[in-house]
């Protein structure tokens, strides 16, 4: 199957970064920690490629180390929400009846707080700690995950491969986990794509607010929110963290993007 | 329509019960001693057990509840802590400032999208439909965050027109309080102008194709009077879907926005208490701003039912 351009393009520079993550402290050039008060805010120079923020520290070395933080907030909270959301929504459409009735009213609690709010409340009551940004995040998304793979189930579940499965007596883990779930993933792949750029978003802005990652460690959200007060004399250390920041999104929305093509069945008969 | 808008406000009430009970639990496990830190680091012993008894510190979790939620019944928000000052007046100031930023922001939002979006559809192919889908793009990428301090950078130190931050009362004068909103709804407006134009123009280039805007054209009606008359008001159904779900994005944004810009918000109340560690305030706060949501996600619903004919919430509830 040929790739489309926007998925060559969009996991290519994703790779990069993802890469940058996974080396950030073997290739970064200075320790992401060390401070150099001679060398307060030198611009983006030929020793310091991105500059240098208010102690001194070199920018590209900060922001190789916060790649990891920030990719594995954004990629752990997808994750999260997959592994919550996915069981809750096969559960609701394949039993339908008073399963589906709880599980929805129960959705409907976690929808009826704004997004960010929701994790501003989770992140406020325990010290900050990547992992619950994670979490926190993941939990926004839970709703449009059940609420994706319900609709999903719903649809498979009349299928009559489903309902011979049922004929023969197959247990209903068995039809879920053979029948229904290995149809039900296109969706819930092109959608976890989706979640993973408003996470990476999403969680970056909490990070911002001061609820996620604790200093000196740093993640992009952080090093902008701790750029902020110099962003006049040194707008570099926080404009370099934002560019990352969009790239790996639009990055990520291209995957997206590419995905949707190769697995909607609905584009695909539209393009043909 | 009546029936349903009742049955939506008394879900909406026990909404508002359960997540009382959660905020409250919620706050109940937030780090810190809050009789500590009223009297202070040096206080003695005897000081703190003193305002622990008088604010009913050591009563047991539901008889704390249950005064909190009767005194909230009775419209009695509590006392901030850190302010020394009534809740109720301060989220009330705070609520309208914010008010301003987001009906100011959701106004533009839905002007600017609908008319890019049109714009877009109309000439479906062109340059200039590849610039504003370009350009829609970038602007889904940058977080609200990050493009408040490019605006900040560009507009308020490098060509100084307007103020970076703060917050001027009307009294102040109608132009130094619009200049003090320009950026941050600048910002607010960015965001969601994309999702807005994004869906029009898909939904605009359906309804081009469709039998009755053929018809308009056949029978040799103005192209502008096409697109106005016929072609605008059936597109515009999903639109408004979209704008509602951006009421939920714009009260996200406006917790940031009003953050970068010190704009003396709900949001930056909000806030500004969690970091205080100013208890009933965040409580305050946090129910307020759900109740909030709750409404603004009514009304577009409401606003939905009455501009789609084909769905008048009667006898059928939607779920």
């Amino acid at each position: 199957m040929r790739w489309p351009a926007s998925l060559v393009a969009g996991s290519g520079t994703f790779a990069v970064i993802a890469a940058c993550a996974l080396l950030g402290p073997a290739i970064a050039p200075f320790p992401f920690d060390e401070m150099n008060i001679m060398a307060r805010f030198l611009p983006p120079g030929a020793t310091h490629w991105f500059g240098t923020d208010e102690f001194g520290r070199d920018v590209l070395s900060r922001l190789l180390f916060g790649a990891r933080l920030s990719l594995l907030m954004g990629l752990g909270a997808t994750l999260f929400c997959l592994l919550a959301g996915v069981p809750l929504g096969l559960a609701a459409g394949y039993y339908g009846g008073r399963v589906d009735e709880a599980i929805m009213r129960l959705i409907d609690l976690v929808i009826s707080v704004p997004p960010i709010l929701m994790g501003i409340l989770i992140l406020s009551m325990t010290p900050p700690n990547p992992w619950k940004t994670a979490i926190a995040v993941g939990i926004i998304y839970v709703p449009i995950m059940v609420r994706l793979t319900r609709a999903v189930t719903l649809e498979i579940a009349s299928e009559e491969f489903v309902l011979a499965a049922r004929a023969r007596g197959e247990r209903a883990w068995y039809i879920l986990g053979a029948e229904i779930l290995p149809n039900a993933w296109p969706p819930i792949i092109v959608e976890s794509a989706l979640r993973i750029t408003f996470a990476i978003m999403l969680g970056a802005a909490l990070s911002f607010l001061g609820l996620g990652v604790h200093p000196p460690a740093s993640d992009w959200g952080l090093m902008i929110a701790e750029a902020r007060p110099f962003i006049a004399e040194a707008p570099w250390v926080a404009i370099a963290p934002g560019v990352v920041l969009c790239i790996t999104v639009i990055a990520v929305n291209l995957i997206g993007d590419g995905l949707r093509e190769i697995l909607d069945p609905r584009l695909k008969r539209g393009r043909g | 329509m009546l029936l349903y808008t009742f049955k939506r406000l008394a879900y909406i009430a026990v909404i508002l019960a359960v997540m009382s009970v959660l905020i409250f639990w919620a706050t109940q496990v937030m780090p810190g001693d809050v009789a500590q830190m009223i009297v202070g680091q040096f206080a003695t012993d005897e000081q703190i057990r003193a305002v622990r008894g008088r604010l009913g510190l050591d009563d047991p979790v539901h008889v704390q509840y249950l005064r909190w939620a009767a005194a909230l019944l009775r419209g009695d928000l509590g006392v901030s802590m850190m302010m020394d000052r009534p809740i109720g007046p301060l989220i009330e100031d705070a609520i309208l400032r914010s008010a301003v930023l987001a009906g100011v922001s959701i106004v533009l939002v839905a002007a600017i999208g609908i008319f890019l979006g049109v714009y877009s559809a109309v000439r479906k192919g062109t340059a200039a439909d590849h610039a504003v889908s370009i350009g829609t793009y970038f602007f889904i990428s940058v977080p609200e965050f990050f493009w408040a301090i490019i605006v900040i950078l560009l507009f308020a130190g490098y060509l100084g027109w307007f103020p970076a931050t703060g917050y001027a009362p009307m009294s102040d004068g109608f132009g130094t309080w619009l200049q003090h909103l320009v950026l941050p709804v600048a910002t607010l407006v960015s965001g969601l102008v994309a999702h807005v134009s994004r869906l029009t123009r898909s939904s605009m280039i359906e309804t081009m194709q469709s039998q009755y805007v053929i018809a308009a054209r056949a029978k040799g009606l103005p192209e502008a009077l096409v697109i106005r008359r016929h072609a605008l008001r059936n597109a515009l159904v999903p639109t408004i879907t979209v704008l509602a779900i951006d009421v939920g994005m714009l009260m996200g944004g406006i917790v940031v926005v009003e953050t970068v810009f010190s704009y003396p918000g709900l949001g930056r109340l909000l806030i500004f208490s969690i970091e205080q560690k100013d208890i009933p305030m965040v409580q305050a706060g946090i129910l307020t701003v759900t109740a909030v949501y709750a409404m603004a996600n009514l009304a577009a619903d409401l606003l939905y039912a009455f501009f789609n004919p084909r769905i008048r919430y009667g006898n059928a509830v939607a779920r």
